[in-house]
């Protein structure tokens, strides 16, 4: 009932705002392909991620949305076999410019990985990575402070603040989980890119992570692949629905699990697919 | 019957049970009861009880027919004389047995009608490929053909009794098979047997080596003081003097131990950063077409001989370091053409690839996860490495570090041929010093007698060596257990 009536207010903000000139497009991707060798796994994408929005990334498994998200942050670069084509902007900026840093986009579009993956290091240690490799912390002081606010920010700070010197590593898979996003908040980025962040957690663990979600939409754009279509209309206000490394289509989370455009949209949401 | 006769007809008695065993299983299967074995494993067990017990009775029957021959020669020598022109009566036995060996080579005609005395068999003998002592004595020919014969019979009587058990064991296991009859299990269970066995070897092996080198060595301490030979700071062995008594020289450990650690820590100053670099390299930069060349080049030079980098130092590395430090120093060379630096490069340079590629496999083992973790927060791969990925591998990669250094340490070739033998104590990295292992293979290598300390210290040095790489090897496989799960 409450969810429902979350959504129903959520959605009405979103009819209300979509069409309007104020909503800004964060990253548009421009005909986006993706190759892994000879093998083409991504066609042609065209795709918005809107500021302060949950963009959700639905589709079968092997589809190629993961493929798109890494896009995103050149997470690909990592992978010799891969070529990425087309354009992708943030901020009307082509991040696959030769004048475009890397490590600095990066910063700004931070990532949370599918399985938790903490480094063995301390609790402390996890968060404080990046803001000492960007050195955005000129005391011992600001760091705690940085680490203090990413951790309450990722609603674990108060489960953890006895034992931030011990290993990162000796977490619950849910707390592992919040660990990362707290280590990803903690370089302030502008774009959180989240590639199945439930699947390893329990069902309250993961209700945590989504309540999360939508308190981080405040500041942060978030885009998110995953396989719960409950979770995708819980916590998105768009889903990009795509099948076989095509984008099949994309549009506000209401419509699109309401009355989609496209048969094949119809049939996953429902659960009638291949 | 021969050996090997008996050992083949064993196999093919077993391979013949198999064949019906797995046969019978598979008509037993009715479809009615599930069988708990599939056909192959009653085969497998039929063929087991057909040739262990068999090949077993063989190896006991063998070496149980030797003992008897062995006595049976013995008893028929004639008693040892004062004029005896052979030394010993174990000599006199083993003389008749290498003759009754030659004589199986003989033709049979010729076997038949033997001369009765040596120097006409000798001829015949030779004539066939066989040599023999001069001092074998007529009286041993009529013994060595009487020792053949029983042999023979000896044999004969083995392989059947061989061949009988074989078959009562086929029989057996055949009668064994059943529907709901266990073979599968029976079978594992003795697999694991003969994995323990094979496991057991080298761990008995390990035992008798250092209970060997443990007698010898307490035998020397016997003769020189535990004190003066852990503590002794002079290496004096006196050749000359061995057997003369008084002076029987001196055996300080110390000079010996600390070129070893010496030598071994050039060796890792230039190993250790050189090899963790380029399995850095490696693991982290190289494309996978430069890693298909450069590591199995690298893994190339780990089975270069130590020998061949010991001719290296020796005859190119180590006169080039003398004459550049002439040409340095104007005139005078203050590196020797053997030191410790030749020593510690060339050994460094032959570990490299050790260091390297135990490293490289430990660093590519930090799962992917972590790197990929460092580089989306928009760390560069430099920061990944030396952050991340270095102390997340950091306790595999003191392990490998430790286990290179026993290495360095039970090196000897290249320190002979780079450092030399001479057992100084200097701190000078430019002059001669020698290591345990080659002061070992040099109180070895001389003619003395096996029970003057001088030929003994070279157990105590052995042990010394032995207990200096085991700690260092527990040490290393403790470290590396107890961070071993860290990022799991
Ligand atoms: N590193 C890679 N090398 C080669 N092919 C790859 C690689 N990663 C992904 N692919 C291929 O690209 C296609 C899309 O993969 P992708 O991981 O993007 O799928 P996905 O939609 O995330 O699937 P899932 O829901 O199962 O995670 C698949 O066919 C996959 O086999
Ligand atoms: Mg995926």
């Amino acid at each position: 009932m409450n969810i429902m009536t979350e959504k129903a207010l959520e959605s009405a903000v979103s009819d209300k705002m979509s069409g309007t000139p104020n909503e800004i497009i964060k990253m548009r991707g421009n005909k986006v392909g993706v190759f892994y060798g000879e093998k083409q796994a991504l066609f042609d994408v065209d795709l918005d991620v809107r500021e302060n929005q949950v963009t959700a990334l639905i589709g079968p498994s092997g589809c190629g949305k993961s493929t798109f998200l890494r896009c995103l942050n050149r997470m690909n670069d990592t992978i010799d076999s891969a070529r990425v084509t087309g354009k992708i902007t943030l901020d009307n900026e082509d991040i696959y410019d030769k004048n475009i840093d890397v490590v600095e986009l990066r910063a700004r579009v931070g990532m949370v990985f599918q399985k938790p993956n903490p480094f063995p290091k301390s609790i402390y240690e996890n968060v404080a990575y990046g803001p000492r490799i960007h050195g955005l912390a000129k005391k011992k002081s600001d760091m705690d402070h940085v680490v203090e606010t990413s951790l309450k920010k990722a609603g674990l700070f108060n489960e953890v603040k006895d034992r931030l010197l011990e290993p990162g590593t000796g977490l619950s898979g849910g707390q592992q989980q919040r660990l990362c996003i707290a280590r990803a908040i903690a370089v302030s980025p502008e774009v959180i890119l989240m590639d199945e962040p439930c699947s390893a957690l329990d069902p309250i663990a993961t209700a945590r992570v989504e309540e999360l979600i939508d308190e981080l939409r405040q500041n942060y754009t978030i885009v998110i692949v995953t396989h719960s279509m409950q979770q995708a209309a819980r916590v998105s206000q768009r889903t990009a629905m795509f099948h076989l490394g095509y984008l099949v289509e994309e549009g506000a989370t209401d419509k699109m699990f309401t009355n989609p455009d496209d048969k094949r949209t119809q049939d996953y949401i429902t659960g009638r697919f291949g | 019957m021969s050996l090997m006769l008996v050992f083949a007809l064993v196999f093919v008695i077993g391979a013949v049970a198999f064949f019906i065993g797995r046969q019978r299983a598979a008509a037993h299967d009715n479809g009615k009861v599930k069988p708990h074995s599939r056909a192959h494993y009653h085969g497998w067990w039929a063929f087991l009880l057909a040739t262990l017990p068999a090949l077993l009775l063989l190896a006991i029957w063998s070496i149980g027919s030797s003992v008897y021959l062995n006595s049976h020669i013995n008893g028929q020598l004639p008693a040892q004389t004062a004029e005896s022109a052979i030394a010993s009566r174990t000599l006199a036995a083993s003389l008749t047995k290498s003759l009754a060996n030659g004589l199986r080579k003989l033709e049979p005609e010729a076997a038949n009608n033997l001369p009765a005395t040596f120097t006409e068999l000798q001829p015949m003998l030779a004539a066939r490929g066989v040599a023999l002592a001069p001092d074998t004595q007529d009286y041993m020919i009529p013994i060595a053909v009487d020792a053949n014969r029983t042999q023979d019979t000896m044999q004969l009587i083995g392989g059947v009794l061989v061949l009988a058990l074989a078959v009562a064991g086929a029989v057996f296991g055949l009668s064994k098979i059943k529907v709901r009859a266990r073979a599968r299990n029976n079978v594992e269970r003795l697999i694991l047997w003969g994995l323990l066995g094979a496991s057991t070897i080298a761990i008995l092996t390990t035992v008798g080596i250092v209970l060997s080198m443990l007698f010898q060595s307490i035998n020397f301490f016997e003769r020189v003081p535990f004190f003066s030979f852990f503590f002794g700071t002079v290496w004096d062995p006196r050749f000359a003097a061995a057997g003369a008594g008084e002076s029987a020289g001196q055996f300080g450990l110390i000079p010996l131990l600390a070129g070893t650690l010496y030598i071994a820590l050039v060796a890792m100053l230039v190993a250790v950063p050189v090899g963790l670099m380029s399995a850095v390299y490696m693991a982290e930069y190289a494309s996978p077409k430069v890693r298909a060349v450069v590591k199995p080049a690298l893994e190339l030079l780990a089975g270069i001989p130590t020998i061949v980098y010991g001719i290296f130092a020796l005859v190119t590395l180590g006169p080039f370091l003398r004459d550049l430090s002439a040409a340095l120093a104007g005139g005078t060379s203050f590196i020797q053409a053997q030191s410790i630096l030749t020593a510690g490069l060339v050994m460094g340079v032959m570990l490299i690839p050790v260091v390297s590629s135990l490293s490289d496999d430990i660093i590519t083992a930090v799962p992917r996860a972590m790197r990929d973790g460092s580089l989306g927060l928009g760390a560069t791969r430099s920061e990944t490495i030396r952050k991340v990925i270095l102390p997340a591998a950091l306790p595999g990669i003191v392990g490998a570090i430790l286990l290179t250094a026993s290495r360095a340490i039970g090196e000897t070739m290249i320190v002979v041929l780079a450092a030399g033998v001479a057992a100084n104590l200097t701190l000078n990295p430019f002059e001669a010093m020698t290591t345990i292992t080659v002061k070992i293979v040099n109180q070895l290598t001389g003619d003395l007698e096996f029970n003057s300390p001088q030929t003994l210290v070279a157990f105590a040095l052995g042990i010394t060596l032995f207990f200096l790489t085991l700690i260092m090897n527990i040490f290393a496989l403790y470290i590396v257990r107890k961070y071993r799960e860290q990022y799991e």
